[in-house]
């Protein structure tokens, strides 16, 4: 098999890029050992959040709220999004502080995004809180979506317009012929002159079959979602200075986040919960939302992502290697940032420039040895 | 509730019983965790404070359960009722909510022995009020005496239905009619087994008198019934069904169903033990050995919950499991480990001989399995249709945990108990392939309900 480029890992970064590739009309084959969106893609928390990013990231998250609040143009589906906004709660002084000193950053930054809000205002939008809160860090139009959802769109959409996934599809080596990259699979072989790494936590493993090290770990941070409850509250809610993510979907569900992280087994991909932090997210969610106490548990869950030591993505041509481009390592928070990663893969790869700054996602940031 | 035992038992049925009455005769120190408010299970339910004239009319299989916890009861387990397990994992950590307080506690050896649920079968109108599992009627009658006051309907197939219309005939109650839905052809598929199964002639016997003073009651009983159908507006009001192929109706405003029983295997998935696909069961089920012991060392499964054996068989099973923990932590060795266990090795030979009968005699029409019209609702929860599954296998999502992910069929508060079973056998039969090929859903903690307000109360009290 023959193709333009070749995508390692068919989760949100692997789709969107094949997708904004296939707009501009070029081909891609798209390899998943598993399936489109089974680990971090699919069952992540779904947040779609500009709030409180690394200052790196804000060029890129602005232009993917945008794409996200048009996300229907793009994919021909609204992928469940709500935006009803995020806010970072302060629950002391310190607090105020700390969120204060954030939005100064980002208004020096240029950006207006991120508003301060007094505790009128938080508890005008919030008021299911618990009333010891004093104000918020407020981002009005960020949101969630429903993450499977939107890789199913995302993988669908591409597919529409000539890309050509393969579940169950493990690449089992991948080496130089010519100026093309040689992929052996179960299936045969794969000849393309260039090469997407978009796999997830798998990504470093992949990076270093073909010489680069990156050191990217994979790492499992819980989720927990509650019964269907009756609708009370909007925005997604997170605070200053504890682990949280808080966000009632539009079935009454509520899901509980906040980067606790599981027990993982990478050999037989399994995570085990770790019950005693997932007792501390609990305590967390009493002290905030007391009223909480009585919600059943449905469920507790892992997915399996890539960490970086700096915590923000790897965006960007190989080290070493001609016609390869990384994309992993989010971190889990890549979500909201995957159409406009899709879109500046598809730019480094046609343009062989992006139209948004990414040099500091280079993948030769990390110290070696 | 200390933060470990050397042997915990979760279930206080025949067999948890069996098994905690053994191990703690072997002085070891053993808990043994049951959701109920008293031991005795589903089968002995309620058994230490039942009148004794509705214990007679539950007949004297159920009095045999006063001895068994007449035995725990005197040695010297740890037993705590009101104790849901919902959490285990591969190195033994249980997650177990006690009296409302939840706790992390450790084991060495874990024995399941969770008993069995009804099979959730699904057919048009099952799940209109005034449906229910004859389960669900029998739990009522055990607990608190209470008994149809206006007629009941019974349908299905499996010895409990044929059980419950006979203890419910002794208690008064209006028995409209028994609609054995199994095929006549069923009669075929058992009868190469009948004669070792009269062997083992106990069971039959038993069977036989129940449907004897069926009939002396002039009880309308038919067999080989098809189409069974709900009929109502909000609730039941009629029952309809096919036989000989003449449609009739029957007016009840209850009818009371069973398809058998199978493994509740939440337990031993969320610890990621092994399980295969009985086809004469038409289940899953943990891989077990003749010792209930799973592929995840130091747990074991016992009684129903080990695969379909009934009250009796569970007593041996939990005997034999609790041997062979006391073996495994090193108290007997082998050599006695298999003397202790003869009488309770030699049942299980017998078991054998008469298994393979009942298996074939009760199976549920595979029609009623495999073929839901597209209106039927399988996952009650979420209210996913046979059709909304059929649209997604049609998109090339042919597995249970894709089905999941693109309809949230088995995402509800039930965990899967409803609709795992029907949504593998559907696909099963939609994609030409066979059930035992098939992976079923991952299972996600916690398999028993627990709050947020519990769960934060948990890091305080474990420790105790």
């Amino acid at each position: 098999m023959k193709s333009d480029v070749l995508i390692i890992g068919g989760g949100l970064m692997g789709a969107c890029t094949a997708l904004y590739l296939a707009k501009r009309g070029v081909k891609s084959i798209v390899l998943d050992k598993d399936h489109s969106g089974r680990h971090a893609s699919g069952v992540n928390a779904g947040g779609l959040r500009k709030l409180n990013r690394n200052p790196a990231e804000i060029p890129l998250t602005v232009e993917a709220s945008r794409i996200w609040s048009h996300i229907q143009e793009l994919v021909d589906s609204d992928c469940d999004v709500k935006l009803s906004g995020q806010v970072r709660v302060a629950e002391s002084d310190a607090d105020m502080e700390l969120l204060e000193t954030r939005a100064a950053l980002v208004r020096e930054l240029g950006y207006e995004h991120e508003q301060m809000i007094n505790r009128d205002k938080l508890y005008e939008l919030v008021p299911a809180l618990a009333p010891h809160c004093l104000g918020a860090l407020w981002c009005e139009d960020d949101g969630f979506a429903r993450p499977y959802h939107a890789t199913t769109a995302f993988r669908r959409k591409a597919e529409s317009l000539g890309a050509d996934f393969h579940s169950h599809t493990a690449l089992n080596a991948l080496e130089r012929e010519g100026d093309n990259w040689l992929a052996s699979t179960h299936m045969g072989e794969i000849r393309a002159p260039v090469v997407v790494n978009a796999s997830g936590a798998w990504g470093a493993r992949l990076a270093s079959t073909i010489g680069d090290q990156i050191p990217v770990k994979p790492g499992a941070p819980t989720l927990m979602v509650t019964e269907r409850l009756p609708h009370f509250i909007d925005p997604v809610v997170g605070a200053a200075s504890r682990k949280l993510s808080f966000k009632q979907m539009q079935n009454g569900t509520v899901i509980i986040g906040g980067a606790h992280m599981a027990r993982l087994d990478m050999v037989n991909e399994r995570s085990e919960i770790d019950y005693r932090t997932m007792a501390e997210s609990a305590r967390t969610v009493t002290t905030l939302f007391p009223q909480m106490a009585d919600a059943r548990i449905v469920r507790f869950w892992a997915g399996i992502e890539g960490f970086t030591p700096d915590h923000i993505p790897v965006i960007g041509p190989s080290i070493n290697a001609p016609g390869l481009f990384h994309a992993f390592g989010f971190s889990a928070h890549g979500f909201q940032l995957s159409p406009v990663v899709g879109r500046i893969l598809s730019e480094l790869i046609l343009d062989g420039q992006s139209s948004l700054p990414i040099e500091p996602f280079r993948a030769d940031r990390f110290p070696t040895g | 509730m200390k933060s470990h035992y050397p042997l915990v038992i979760i279930g206080a049925g025949p067999a948890g019983l069996a098994a905690a009455t053994t191990a703690s005769e072997h002085g070891i120190e053993t808990a043994l965790l049951d959701e109920q408010p008293a031991p005795g299970g589903q089968i002995y339910r309620n058994i230490e404070s039942m009148p004794t004239q509705r214990a007679e009319l539950l007949g004297s299989e159920y009095q045999r359960g006063e001895k068994l916890v007449q035995l725990m009861r005197s040695s010297n387990t740890h037993y705590f009722s009101d104790a849901s397990v919902w959490s285990l994992n591969g190195q033994l950590e249980l997650g177990v909510l006690h009296q409302g307080r939840a706790h992390l506690i450790h084991a060495d050896q874990v024995i399941i022995a969770g008993g069995a649920q009804e099979r959730p079968v699904p057919f048009p109108g099952w799940t209109l009020p005034g449906v229910m599992n004859a389960g669900a009627g029998q739990i009522l009658l055990k607990q608190s005496g209470l008994v149809p006051s206006d007629g009941v309907v019974l349908a299905g197939s499996g010895p409990l239905l044929l059980l419950l219309a006979w203890q419910y005939l002794n208690a008064g109650v209006d028995v409209k009619a028994v609609l054995d839905v199994q095929p006549m052809s069923n009669w075929l598929r058992a009868a190469p087994y009948l004669p070792k199964a009269l062997l083992a002639h106990h069971y039959i016997t038993k069977g036989l008198r129940y449907k004897r003073d069926l009939k002396a009651a002039g009880v309308l009983t038919r067999h080989g019934v098809k189409d069974l159908r709900a009929i109502g507006g909000g609730h039941v009001q009629a029952v309809d069904y096919i036989h000989r192929n003449k449609l009739y109706s029957i007016k009840t405003p209850l009818l009371l169903t069973h398809f058998g029983v199978i493994p509740q295997t939440h337990l031993s998935r969320a610890a990621s033990c092994a399980h295969e696909w009985n086809t004469a069961q038409q289940c899953w089920r943990p891989v077990n050995d003749v010792w209930g012991a799973t592929d995840i060392k130091g747990i074991s499964v016992a009684g129903d919950n080990a695969g379909i054996g009934g009250a009796r068989t569970a007593e041996h099973n939990g005997r034999l499991a609790a041997f062979n923990a006391i073996h495994q932590m090193g108290h007997i060795s082998q050599g006695e480990r298999d003397k202790k266990a003869k009488k309770d090795l030699r049942w299980m030979k017998d078991e054998l001989l008469i298994r393979p009968f009942l298996d074939a005699m009760f199976r549920p029409p595979s029609i009623m399995l495999t073929h839901p019209t597209d209106e039927e609702i399988l996952c009650r929860c979420e209210e996913v249709t046979a059709g909304d599954i059929r649209k997604v296998l049609e998109e090339g999502h042919q597995t249970p945990n894709a089905v999941k992910f693109h309809t949230r069929c088995g995402m509800g508060p039930c965990q899967g108990r409803q609709c795992a079973d029907s949504v593998a056998q559907l696909i099963a039969y939609e994609t030409g392939t066979n059930p035992r090929d098939i992976e079923p859903y991952r299972v996600r903690p916690p398999v028993k309900p627990i709050t947020i307000g519990q769960l934060a109360g948990m890091e305080q009290n474990s420790e105790e």
